[in-house]
This record gives structure tokens, sequence and C-alpha cells, in this order.
């Protein structure tokens, strides 16, 4: 039995929070419930929160590439909150850049930023 | 005592032999060797104090040879390497060189040397084992004056690198780093980290990295710039970088270097502009009369 990441719903926003070091197939289990999520409850936005997170290797930062594309095929755009400093370097390091995934401070400023985008969007 | 072994009875006669030749009756050694070692420190060091010193490191030597210590890593030598150690770490902080330093130690062998032309066949065999001894305390000597001398230069480096990386926060959501002078990569990388720190902790979205000062980047150090500005952007921040000085930009270029997607701005000011404009300031002059 593996651990499950809770997935969490603000309007049309999904947020998830990961609180604890990830297990490859923590990981794996994660991606199938957020795409089943994105689509069920129709969302436009996924936050990803990694506040938490202290050590990072390379199978989590394409973890966080990928649920980003699976996200931005399902119509939803990803933001990436709260990385710590020793995080973003050790990603550099590994040479991880995160294309396609925007980035924000915190939670708050994340929100802000799916907000203005989806406005942009509707507009 | 119970081992009276030959060898112990030899060590007993050098050892009396050697204190014999550092306190000859009627012949103040200390004396003559604190005027000897005057004479080349040029009054630098007041004579009062040289004659403390000298005095307890001749009174030391003494007592650990009469112990029988026939070398400086001898435990009977502890006394005389503690003295040895202050001496030269005083001299080292007081900007004496290598050679006035041992020079101290060494100056004993010339006050000695009239042994080798009147002395004994015993007196000249104990002096050439008393220099040997004293080799070794004039290489301690120096061991020990590199060994501050390198303390002090990294103390000096730290506090250089502590001293030169404020970040500065010049508006709300917007830091700042000025880097001055030239850039290496542990510098660089320290940069980087006061720099992402300041970041969570200031909670900024812009930061303006400003190198008016820096003379000269090489592949590395433009490298680690590169990566500052990536990790920022995973962090949720964006980086400016401000001030590339005209050969900077020409070496940066002729290196090869991919710039690419990295804001790059003339001045700090147009800088400060652009990451104003991004947070959604704006900024409006005045009108004359407006006032």
């Amino acid at each position: 039995m593996t651990e499950r990441v809770p997935i969490l719903r603000i309007g049309e926003v999904l947020v998830v929070s990961i609180q604890f070091d990830l297990e490859d197939q923590t990981v794996l289990r994660l991606q199938e419930d957020l795409a089943e999520q994105i689509v069920r409850r129709a969302a436009r936005g996924v936050i990803i929160d990694i506040t938490a997170l202290e050590i990072v290797d390379s199978f989590v930062g394409r973890m966080l590439a990928t649920i980003a594309e699976i996200s931005r095929m399902l119509d939803a755009e990803t933001v990436v909150v709260g990385m710590r400093p020793a995080v973003a370097i050790t990603l550099v390091e590994l040479g991880l850049s995160l294309g396609g995934v925007s980035t924000a401070l915190d939670l708050e400023k994340g929100l802000a930023r799916l907000r203005r985008s989806t406005i942009s969007d509707e507009a | 005592m119970t081992d009276v072994g030959g060898s112990h009875v030899a060590e007993q006669g050098t050892a009396v032999e050697l204190v014999g030749l550092l306190s000859v009756e009627g012949r103040d050694v200390a004396g003559e060797w604190v005027k000897q070692v005057a004479g080349t420190l040029k009054g630098r060091v007041s004579v009062a104090e040289l004659s403390r010193e000298l005095g307890e490191l001749h009174e030391a030597l003494v007592q650990a040879l009469g112990q029988g210590a026939a070398d400086v890593h001898d435990e009977q030598m502890s006394e005389v390497r503690a003295l040895l150690t202050e001496l030269s770490r005083n001299r080292a902080r007081q900007g004496f060189s290598p050679t006035e330093t041992a020079v101290g130690v060494f100056a004993l062998k010339q006050v000695l040397e009239p042994v080798l032309q009147d002395g004994t066949s015993e007196e000249i065999r104990a002096f050439g084992r008393l220099s040997r001894v004293l080799d070794g305390l004039g290489l301690f000597t120096i061991e020990t004056y590199t060994q501050t001398r390198e303390e002090l230069i990294s103390a000096q480096a730290e506090q250089l690198m502590e001293l030169s990386t404020p970040v500065v926060r010049l508006w709300d959501g917007v830091i700042a780093v000025p880097l001055v002078g030239t850039l290496d990569s542990a510098r660089t990388q320290v940069v980087m980290e006061k720099l992402l720190q300041a970041l969570v902790e200031t909670g900024s979205e812009q930061a303006i990295i400003d190198i008016t000062g820096v003379p000269a980047v090489d592949t590395q150090v433009a490298q680690h710039l590169l990566k500052t500005i990536v990790a920022a952007r995973l962090m949720g921040a964006e980086c400016t970088v401000s001030g590339i000085r005209p050969q900077i930009a020409q070496t940066i270029v002729a290196l090869g270097i991919e710039f690419d997607g990295i804001v790059t701005k003339a001045s700090l000011a147009d800088a400060l502009k652009l990451a104003l404009r991004k947070s959604g300031v704006e900024m409006v002059a005045r009108k004359a009369g407006q006032l």
C-alpha cells in the first residue's frame, strides 16, 4: 500500500501539496489521479506546492515536467510553487530547467498567476 | 631508574654535553643570542621583548635537552614547541618574513660557532648534534609561520566573501545584487545562494544582478550566472542582468556562451524600470507646476 498525495480543489484550480519525500510508485499514482481529476472537475489550472520538499532527484524533476505536459494536454496550466533554493540549485545542476512549467514563489502568487492567465484566455 | 643499558648511558652523556654547550659558565648564551637576533630584526621588536622570548626559549631548550630530547617532535620538547609556535605566530601576524622568523632559531648556531675552533672534539660532536636539533626547530618555526599565514589568508578570504555580496531591496518585490570586483566560482556560488535565499525571504518576484563593477568574466562564471538565473526562474522569480561592460559582452560572445532567454539591460536604472513595470508599478513623471 503506497501513500497517496491528496488533491484539493479551489474553484477551477486543483492544488497538490507534496508533504513528504516521494517514492516512485507514489509519483506514478499521483500522475494518474491528477489526470483523472482534471477531466472530472474540468479544472483549468494545477498548482503543485513543493514547499515541504527538501530533496529532489531527477525522477521528481521529470515528474514535474510530465505532470505539466499531461495537464497542458487536458487544457489546464500547471504552476509549481514554493521551490526552495537548494532544490532549485539541485535541479539546475541536474540540467533540468523545467522548460514548459510555470513557477511562482508561493501558493498565493501561484493562484494570482493562474487567475491572470485564465482571464487573458477568456478575453 | 632500573634501565641502565649502554645506550641509556650514552644518551645521558649526550644530554649533558648538549646542555653544557648551551649554558657555558661565565658566558651569557641567551644574551648573545638576543643580540644576534636583534641585529637582523632592525629594531622592529623591542630588545626587552626579544630577550623575554628567547630567554624563555633558551631555558625550555636547556631543560628539554637535559631530559634527553633529541628531536623537535620528542615529548620533552613540548614546552619548546609551544614557545616556538607562539613566537612564529606573533611574527607572522606582525608581518615579518619567513627568513626573519627562522633566523630567531638559527642565530643560536652562530652564537655557539666559536666552539668549532677552540672546543674539544666532544664539544664539536655535541655541536653537530645540537645543530641538527636546531635545524629541526627552525623548520618547525617556518611550518608554523606558514600555517598562521594560511589561516590569516583564508579568514580574510571568508570576510571578503561576506562583505562583497550584499543583497539589497530596491522596491517591494524587487531585489538587486550589485557585484563589485573579480568574480570566481566560489564567490558566484555564494551570490547564487544568497540571492535565492533572499527571494524566498522577501517574497520578491524580480531580481536584478548588476555586474557594473565586474572587470572580467570567464566561462565558468558566466555558467554560474546562467545557473542562478535558471534557478531563480524555477523558484518563480525573474532575473535581469544589468551593467554588462562592452569588453564583457565581447568576451561572452567570443566564448560562445548562450545568454538566450535572459533579459539584459545596459544600466541598473533600466533594469529597475523593467522590473517595476513587470511587477505592475506605474511610474509617472509630474509635469512642471504640478508639485
